[in-house]
């Protein structure tokens, strides 16, 4: 098989980058290893999704269908359950599926929209016995609604995540009971909205700065003990209780899922874990392409989406022999600014986006953006939270040289 | 009287907190108008968009959601309510499954299709 753009992944940033392509007339290739397209957005049952992008406020389902329909009525080639098993550095991906069965494609393009995979009890070193009814909160997800079955009666979470908070009330709805949410860190990761709606309306108590210490129980959990945390988040052997319970949902971070160009010769970032990218979405490998949270993790889909279409519609131009790329002009970040995205932009018309996001909850303060020795953009911020994804626009005609933000 | 809740309009999540009495109420904490008016309606008429699941007579389940936001205080009724029903096939997204569900104005309506889940 032979595609321009081959996109690897059916999520919303798979999704996206493939509608964006297709419109700019490139022959695309959607390659999805679940039964359907919407990745993930098909479990989050709940609402809040497409202000930004749509302008009114959907379920995740309902927002996976707005780009289903659309696809559906294009010649994208998407293909089920299908596994893409390697990418040779020259754009040949192997890939398994049941329609097709082991195939080659030769693309021009690829994107990478594989989104990214939760943090388990083994990537945060849970100590205690191995019981049933320790869940990570997406997988607890995916049981409760998309199966129908409960996954216990008396829970606690860890870590105080948006997924996280979301579960405490679709376990509440569902008449389990949230005895406590734990949060390691002295703040929340999770919107503001979710903390109201999904934990004080039920009177679930949130405790900062407070871990799992060991978790118990024999073929099931049966309970589990917790401690304060002092400022170097070592669990304080005084301040040690015991909460009984059936069930554990860790809501503890989530890591893009890179794997599959783990033997390519990509730049990465240790930062975001995904690739480094300039301001097309693409990587250090001429042709390949990444956007959504394969790159970066997003609070909002509606990002992951407005981000796809950049990485789909130059992936077509690249595939075309169209996309111009000339000198390179990084992007860094620093003083509190954890990091910015793309790494690179290019001079030349018009204006770039730059996303950022901050290490830590801060208030009043001032960003600077520098190009060369100029100050090219400042803007106050009132309040910034490393839950929540900002953005500024830079215009190209500005740029001078390297590009910092700054927080002052 | 005092009625406490953090606004939830911005990242910023003032501290909220009302104190007075029915036609002269004074909102505190909040730095801005939105606060004042988000703490209002919190503590008058709060309003929740409920979603949940729905059963399909096949055994499986589909996701539902009310079609505008109901009455705080009624959301666990809708949701016991909701266990009672039982979804014929096929459910189509956007259907309506309950009319006025408890008389609350509010139709509870498939957010997804059972035929795009299923298999």
């Amino acid at each position: 098989m032979r595609y321009d753009v081959a996109v690897i992944g059916g999520g919303p940033a798979g999704m996206a980058a493939a509608l964006a392509a297709q419109k700019k007339g490139a022959s695309v290739v959607l390659l999805e290893r679940d039964k359907r397209l919407g990745g993930i957005l098909n479990q989050c049952i709940h609402n809040g999704f497409g202000l930004h992008y749509f302008g009114e406020e959907l379920t995740g389902p309902e927002y996976a269908a707005r780009f289903i329909e659309k696809i559906e009525k294009t010649d994208v080639k998407v293909l089920l359950e299908a596994m893409v098993l390697d990418i040779e550095p020259d754009l040949t991906l192997t890939a398994l599926c049941p329609s097709e069965g082991l195939i080659n494609i030769e693309a021009s393009a690829v994107v990478l929209a594989m989104g990214c995979r939760e943090r388990t009890a083994g990537a945060i070193n849970l100590l205690g016995s191995r019981p049933a009814g320790v869940y990570t909160a997406g997988m607890a997800q995916k049981i409760i609604n998309g199966s129908g079955y409960l996954v216990g009666k008396k829970a606690v979470i860890l870590g105080s995540g948006d997924i996280g908070l979301i579960m405490a009330r679709r376990l509440t709805y569902e008449g389990a009971e949230v005895k406590l949410v734990l949060e390691l860190m002295p703040y929340s990761t999770g919107l503001k909205r979710n903390i109201a709606q999904c934990l004080d309306d039920f009177q679930i108590p949130l405790l900062y700065s407070h871990t799992i210490t060991k978790i118990v129980g024999k073929p099931r959990l049966t309970g589990l003990y917790y401690a304060e945390v002092d400022e170097k988040l070592r669990p304080k052997p005084e301040t040690e209780k015991f909460i009984e319970c059936d069930t554990l949902l860790l809501s503890v971070g989530l890591i893009p899922e890179n794997d599959l160009v783990a033997n390519l010769d990509i730049q990465m970032s240790p930062i975001t874990a995904g690739a480094v990218v300039d301001e097309y979405r693409g990587t250090s490998v001429a042709g390949l392409f990444s956007a959504g949270n394969v790159l970066h993790v997003h609070d909002l889909v509606d990002n992951v989406s407005a981000e796809a279409e950049i990485a789909g519609a130059a992936a077509a131009d690249y595939a075309a022999g169209k996309l111009k790329t000339d000198e390179k002009i990084a992007v860094t970040a620093s003083g509190g600014v954890r990091y910015a995205l793309p790494q690179y932009v290019y001079r030349g018309e018009g204006s770039v986006k730059i996303y950022f996001r901050v290490g830590e909850a801060m208030r009043n303060k001032r960003l600077v953006v520098t190009s060369g020795s100029k100050t090219v953009f400042t803007k106050r911020y009132f309040v910034l939270s490393p839950g929540e994804m900002e953005s500024i626009t830079i215009n190209k005609s500005e740029i001078e040289g390297n590009i910092e933000l700054k927080l002052e | 009287m005092e009625f406490k809740t953090i606004c939830i309009r911005c990242p910023a999540g003032c501290p909220l907190t009302v104190t007075g009495e029915a036609g002269k109420y004074v909102v505190g904490g909040n730095t801005c108008k939105r606060g004042e008016s988000y703490a209002l309606s919190e503590m008058l008429s709060p309003e929740r968009t409920v979603t949940s699941l729905a059963a399909v007579e096949d055994g499986s389940v589909v996701p539902v959601k009310s079609s505008r936001p109901i009455a705080k205080d009624k959301v666990f009724a809708v949701l016991k309510e909701l266990k009672k029903f039982r979804a014929k096939l096929p459910v189509e997204q956007g259907q309506v499954l309950i009319a006025n569900v408890l008389g609350t104005g509010a139709d509870i309506i498939a957010t997804d299709s059972g035929k795009r889940r299923a298999g």
